[in-house]
């Protein structure tokens, strides 16, 4: 049996494979998938990844991830790979790409922060400084994001 | 075009053109030559906050050329009733040439700077940046001696939330200085600065005790520990009056030596310092006005004359 098939293949959704190991929740949220609803998510933890030694994976239902998503998904599994899965079968491959500018992905954390006022309507935005480590800040003030603090400020 | 948010908008050359333009404007600065360059030309003064110094040097740079000047203050405007600081600044896009902003909100500027299409001149966001007020300062190290390249400079007091402090320190490393970073431990420089400034390869030293510093300076830049950035008042007892030069303290110091302050001052340097010759605080306070003239020229496109009579 493959890694794969720890869990049931599915008919049409999305597989996100490569994620890093103990960060499958952390998926779950920044893509905003209710789990509260009827959807089916298969969860793999903890499994041994040729790529990336150990890695989870996401096996969601009936949702195709768009190119916003993507660049979500970016900033906490910048190794992951997306398998678009239509009639059992495999539509599409997709790979995430850390973009250099985040354009309303995340709300500033800093406390002081211009944007901070919802009525300012002019759009978040963050600047990747470096990918590895992940080094992110806000365009506007320059504070520096933690990934913890971006997954909780996700939009 | 024409912004000044952070010192990154300025490369070393454009700042080193921009101090050269101010010291050819120090007559004009003085009221002894009059020059219009900036004739029908109209400053917005957007200040969100309060300012004695920058505001008004501000306004005397554009009047000394010519120019006229809106003064906005927050109190008792649009902006007590809820205006977004977006909808303030579409206003004054259509009303003045060039604005001067500050603000209490960190980022401010920059956001101001993508509203709208006149130029904007950061004149202090929250606890980020104040560029205006760094290149006085390079104005001022540059006078006292005559090269900015390799300095060893010495910044004491609250540089967790002095702007003045994040934005003087990314300028000068630019010139390969050497910089001893005194707080206490409360208020040293944010991580990222730090990192940002080793990432230049400057020789950057932690401390907290400015007595064994005062030797090897090239220049102290003392700040004052900000009573209104503390989120509460017990924090700031703790460290208020934690440094304190007097005349005395600088008996071992270089020749040249200089000490800064961007003013105001609470009790970081007795007025026993102003009559010694490394005082240069007010003379920096002055310099505000020559160097705001030639940033306000440029942000405008107008070409300061080679020779200035």
């Amino acid at each position: 049996m493959t890694e794969m098939r720890r869990v049931t293949a599915i008919r049409n959704g999305t597989v996100i494979d490569h994620i890093p190991s103990g960060y499958a929740m952390q998926v779950i949220r920044i893509l905003g998938i209710d789990t509260d609803r009827a959807t089916p998510v298969s969860l793999v933890m903890n499994v041994p990844s040729d790529k990336i030694g150990r890695k989870d994976v996401l096996k969601i239902e009936d949702r195709e991830l768009d190119q916003e998503d993507l660049d979500r998904l970016a900033l906490i599994a910048p190794a992951a790979s997306i398998a678009i899965i239509r009639n059992h079968a495999v539509a599409e491959k997709m790979k995430v790409e850390l973009g250099d500018d985040l354009l309303n992905i995340a709300r500033c954390s800093f406390s002081n922060c211009i944007t901070k006022n919802n009525h300012e309507p002019l759009p978040q935005r963050m600047r990747v400084i470096s990918r590895d480590p992940l080094e992110v800040r806000c365009y506007y003030c320059g504070c520096g994001q933690e990934i913890d603090e971006l997954i909780e400020n996700i939009i | 075009m024409g912004n000044l948010v952070t010192m990154d908008d300025l490369s070393n050359d454009d700042i080193i053109a921009v101090l050269d333009d101010a010291e050819r404007l120090v007559p004009v600065a003085r009221g002894e030559i009059l020059l219009p360059l900036l004739q029908g030309k109209v400053l917005a003064n957007m200040f969100f906050e309060n300012s004695t110094r920058t505001r008004m040097s501000f306004e005397t740079a554009m009047k000394r050329l010519g120019g006229s000047v809106l003064n906005f203050s927050s109190v008792g405007t649009s902006v007590s009733k809820g205006e977004t600081l977006y909808d303030t600044m579409q206003m004054i896009d259509g009303y003045a040439d060039v604005a001067a902003i500050r603000h209490p909100r960190q980022g401010a500027a920059q956001y101001s700077a993508d509203a709208v299409r006149i130029p904007i001149l950061n004149a202090g966001d929250g606890a980020g940046n104040h560029p205006t007020q760094t290149m006085l300062d390079l104005f001022t190290i540059r006078q006292a001696h005559e090269s900015l390249d390799g300095l060893n400079v010495v910044l004491v007091g609250d540089l967790r939330y002095g702007r003045t402090a994040h934005s003087l320190s990314h300028a000068l490393v630019r010139f390969g200085a050497s910089l001893t970073l005194v707080s206490p431990t409360s208020l040293k420089m944010p991580v990222e600065i730090v990192s940002d400034l080793r990432s230049h390869g400057a020789d950057v030293t932690e401390t907290e005790s400015l007595n064994e510093q005062i030797t090897g300076a090239d220049v102290i830049y003392m700040t004052r520990i900000q009573k209104e950035r503390f989120p509460d008042e017990e924090e700031y007892t703790k460290v208020a009056g934690i440094y304190k030069i007097e005349a005395t303290d600088l008996v071992g110091a270089k020749e040249g030596m200089i000490v800064m302050h961007p003013l105001p001052r609470v009790d970081e340097i007795a007025p026993s310092v102003d009559s010694t010759k490394f005082a240069r605080y007010f003379q920096q306070a002055f310099n505000g006005v020559p160097t705001r003239m030639s940033l306000l020229c440029r942000s405008l496109g107008v070409k300061v004359p080679k020779k200035v009579k």
